[in-house]
C-alpha cells in the first residue's frame, strides 16, 4: 500500500447526503479531497463548489487512480459496477449500509453471513476494504467532531482485515475528530450495521470498546 | 409566509401503554385533525404515502378528498407522492380530481419517501430510482400543462394525443418537489423551476443552507423566473403549553417510532436530553416548545432561508390524538398570529422581536 499509510489525498465517491458530510470533515481534516458521482465530473461541479468547497470534481475512476484511499459513499447496488482493477491494493473504507426499508432488496446482500463489507470485498476483491462510518448519522457526522482532548469526544468504530489499511483509516478517523475504537477483523464490522450492537449509537471509546467487548482505545494505535 | 403542519399518518404502538389504534379509528383521527387546522386558520396540511401495515395513507388523494369536503380554506398536499412507483397520469387524475372538490385546494409533493416497499408492490425496480423519478416527472409536468397528452418514455406505455381529465380547477396543479438533503434532488428541483420542500429533521438547520443555494443557481441557470421561486421547510416538531410538555410529546414517541422503523438497539436510542438539546438551540432541527419557542424557531428559519412555508410534522410516532389536537390549535391560534406579525410589511424584521418579548 506504500503512501495509503499516510494518505493525503482521498477519493468520496457518491456525493448524496453521507458522501458530502464525509468529504467535508476531510477537508477540515486538512486531506486533499476529489469527488466524484457516476459520469461526466461537470455535473457535479456545482456541488462540489457550493455543498463541498474545496473539493475537486473528477471522473469516477480518475478519483480513484489518483487518491490514496478510497470512501464509498454509494448506493450499494452499484458497488457491482466499479471496476476492481481500478481498486487494486486500494485502502477502501465502506461508509455504506444494507437496508432493505429504505434501500431495496438487494439480492447479493441479502445474504451476508459476514457482514455487508464481506460483500464489498468481494465484489473489489484487490482492495484493502475497511468498514467506518456507516453507522454514525450523516447530519451527526460533522456536529459531533471534537479535538483530540475533548472530554466529550465520540467514538467510530473500525473493522478491517489489512491491519496497515484499519491503522491508517484510525488515524483519519483521529485527525477528523473522533476517536478511533478498532475492533478487529471486517466480519466483525456486523456490530456496526443496521441492528448491530453500536448502529447510530453515539458513544464515547470507553462505551463502545465496552458495548463491542474489545480492548480500550488507549492500547490500541501507538 | 404560509405555516402548515404534514402527517405520515403512523399507526404505531404507544411506547407507553402499548396500544395500537385500528385503522378506522387512526383514519378518523387524521380526518379530524385535518379539520380542526383548518379551522385554526393554517395555511397547509400535507400527508405522506406508504405501503406498510403501521401506516394509514397509502392513498394520501383518498383521505384528502374526504378532507376536503370538510375544510373550507386549507390546502390539501401529498407529503409525498412516491412518484418513482406511482402512474403519473393516475396521480394527476386523482388531484385533479381532488382540487376540483376541494375547490382549487388541490397539490402535491413528489419525491423518494423514508420507504420504499411501493416499489415491489407495483412492480418497479429501485435500482432506477433516478431514472424513474426524472421520467415520471416530466409526464406529470406535461399533464399539468397539455389536456392532450402526447408523451413516450421508458417506464410506460406511450401516449399519443391522450386527453387526460378532468383538469384541475387552479390552472395547473402545484407540484413540489421533496428534498431530503441530497444535493441532487435539490439541483433537479432547481433546473426544473419547481418549489422546493426541504425536509430538515435533525442537526444544524443552517447546514442546509448551501443545498438552497444549489437550488437556487440551477434554477437561475435554467432561466426561470425568481418571483415564481418557492422554498418550504419541513421539520418535525410539537407546540404544547410547557415546553416540557412538548418534550414529553416528542423525545418517547420519536424515539420508539426510530427504533421500530430503523431497527435501532435500545442503546442507540436517542436520549431525552439529545432532543431537549435539539430544542434550546436556535438553529436545532427540533422545533418543540410553547408558541414563542416555536415562533421563534420558525422566524429564525425563515430569516436564514428566505422562507415561503414551513410545515411541521404533528406527530412522529402516534401521539395521542387529543394532544396533537391542541398543539394544531396552539400553532394556529397562538404561533401563526406571532409568525404572520413578523411577516407584514413594516414589522419588526427577524426572531429578535419575538426573543426580546419572550
Amino acid at each position: 500500500m506504500g503512501t495509503s499509510l499516510q494518505p493525503r489525498t482521498i477519493a468520496v465517491l457518491g456525493v448524496g447526503r453521507v458522501g458530502t458530510a464525509i468529504a467535508r470533515t476531510l477537508l477540515d481534516a486538512g486531506y486533499r479531497v476529489l469527488i466524484a458521482a457516476s459520469g461526466d465530473p461537470e455535473r457535479i461541479a456545482a456541488i462540489a463548489r457550493i455543498v463541498v468547497p474545496g473539493a475537486e470534481p473528477r471522473r469516477a475512476s480518475d478519483a480513484v487512480a489518483e487518491a490514496d484511499l478510497v470512501v464509498l459513499s454509494i448506493p450499494l447496488h452499484r458497488v457491482s459496477g466499479l471496476d476492481p482493477v481500478e481498486f487494486i491494493d486500494k485502502v477502501v473504507v465502506d461508509g455504506m449500509n444494507y437496508w432493505p426499508p429504505v434501500d431495496g432488496v438487494i439480492e447479493q446482500f441479502e445474504d451476508a453471513p459476514q457482514g455487508t463489507s464481506a460483500v464489498v470485498q468481494g465484489l473489489l476483491p484487490g482492495a484493502h476494504v475497511v468498514k467506518t462510518f456507516n453507522h454514525t448519522g450523516y447530519h451527526d457526522l460533522e456536529p459531533d467532531r471534537r479535538p483530540a482532548d475533548a472530554p466529550d469526544r465520540l467514538a467510530l468504530a473500525i473493522a478491517g482485515d489489512s491491519a496497515d489499511a484499519v491503522l491508517a483509516v484510525a488515524r483519519l478517523v483521529d485527525r477528523i475528530g473522533y476517536d478511533p475504537v478498532i475492533i478487529g477483523a471486517l466480519a466483525e464490522g456486523i456490530a456496526l450495521q443496521p441492528g448491530g450492537a453500536v448502529f447510530g449509537a453515539r458513544m464515547d471509546a470507553e462505551q463502545m470498546a465496552d458495548a463491542l467487548g474489545v480492548r480500550k482505545p488507549d492500547s490500541q494505535v501507538a | 409566509m404560509e405555516l402548515g403542519i404534514y402527517s405520515f399518518a403512523e399507526r404505531l404502538s404507544d411506547p407507553h401503554t402499548g396500544a395500537t389504534l385500528s385503522p378506522q379509528e387512526r383514519v378518523k383521527e387524521v380526518l379530524e385533525e385535518i379539520e380542526l387546522a383548518d379551522q385554526v386558520g393554517l395555511d397547509v396540511y400535507g400527508l405522506g404515502e406508504h405501503h406498510r401495515e403501521d401506516f394509514v395513507a397509502s392513498s394520501p388523494a383518498l383521505l384528502l378528498a374526504a378532507a376536503a369536503a370538510r375544510t373550507k380554506n386549507v390546502r390539501l398536499s401529498s407529503a409525498v407522492t412516491v412518484l418513482s412507483s406511482a402512474d403519473p397520469v393516475r396521480v394527476f387524475e386523482d388531484f385533479s380530481t381532488l382540487d376540483l372538490i376541494s375547490g382549487g385546494r388541490a397539490e402535491i409533493m413528489v419525491g423518494r419517501g423514508s420507504f420504499v416497499e411501493s416499489f415491489p408492490l407495483f412492480g418497479f425496480d429501485l435500482a432506477d430510482y433516478d431514472e424513474l423519478f426524472d421520467e415520471k416527472l416530466d409526464l406529470l409536468l406535461a399533464l399539468n400543462e397539455n389536456e392532450r397528452i402526447t408523451w413516450t418514455g421508458n417506464h410506460r406505455p406511450a401516449l399519443t394525443d391522450q386527453p387526460v381529465h378532468p383538469r384541475p380547477a387552479q390552472r395547473e396543479l402545484p407540484v413540489w418537489v421533496g428534498v431530503g438533503g441530497t444535493p441532487g434532488s435539490a439541483m433537479r428541483a432547481g433546473r426544473l423551476g419547481l418549489p422546493i420542500a426541504l425536509g430538515i429533521i435533525g442537526g444544524d438547520v443552517r447546514r442546509f443552507g448551501p443545498l438552497l443555494d444549489l437550488y437556487k443557481e440551477e434554477y437561475d441557470r435554467a432561466g426561470h423566473d425568481r418571483s415564481a421561486m418557492k422554498i418550504s421547510v419541513n421539520a418535525h416538531g410539537f407546540v404544547a403549553d410547557t415546553s416540557q410538555k412538548a418534550l414529553d410529546m416528542v423525545a418517547p414517541y420519536t424515539a420508539h417510532a426510530m427504533q421500530q422503523f430503523l431497527r435501532l438497539p435500545a442503546t442507540s436510542l436517542p436520549s431525552e436530553a439529545h432532543y431537549r438539546q435539539e430544542q434550546e438551540s436556535l438553529a436545532g432541527a427540533l422545533v418543540a416548545g410553547t408558541p414563542e419557542q416555536v415562533a421563534e424557531k420558525i422566524l429564525f428559519q425563515r430569516d436564514t432561508f428566505g422562507l415561503d412555508r414551513f410545515l411541521l410534522q404533528f406527530s412522529v410516532g402516534t401521539v395521542p390524538h387529543r394532544e396533537v389536537m391542541r398543539s394544531i390549535e396552539l400553532l394556529g391560534t397562538e404561533v401563526a398570529p406571532l409568525v404572520r406579525a413578523e411577516s407584514r410589511p413594516g414589522a419588526a424584521f427577524g426572531a429578535a422581536a419575538v426573543r426580546s418579548a419572550a
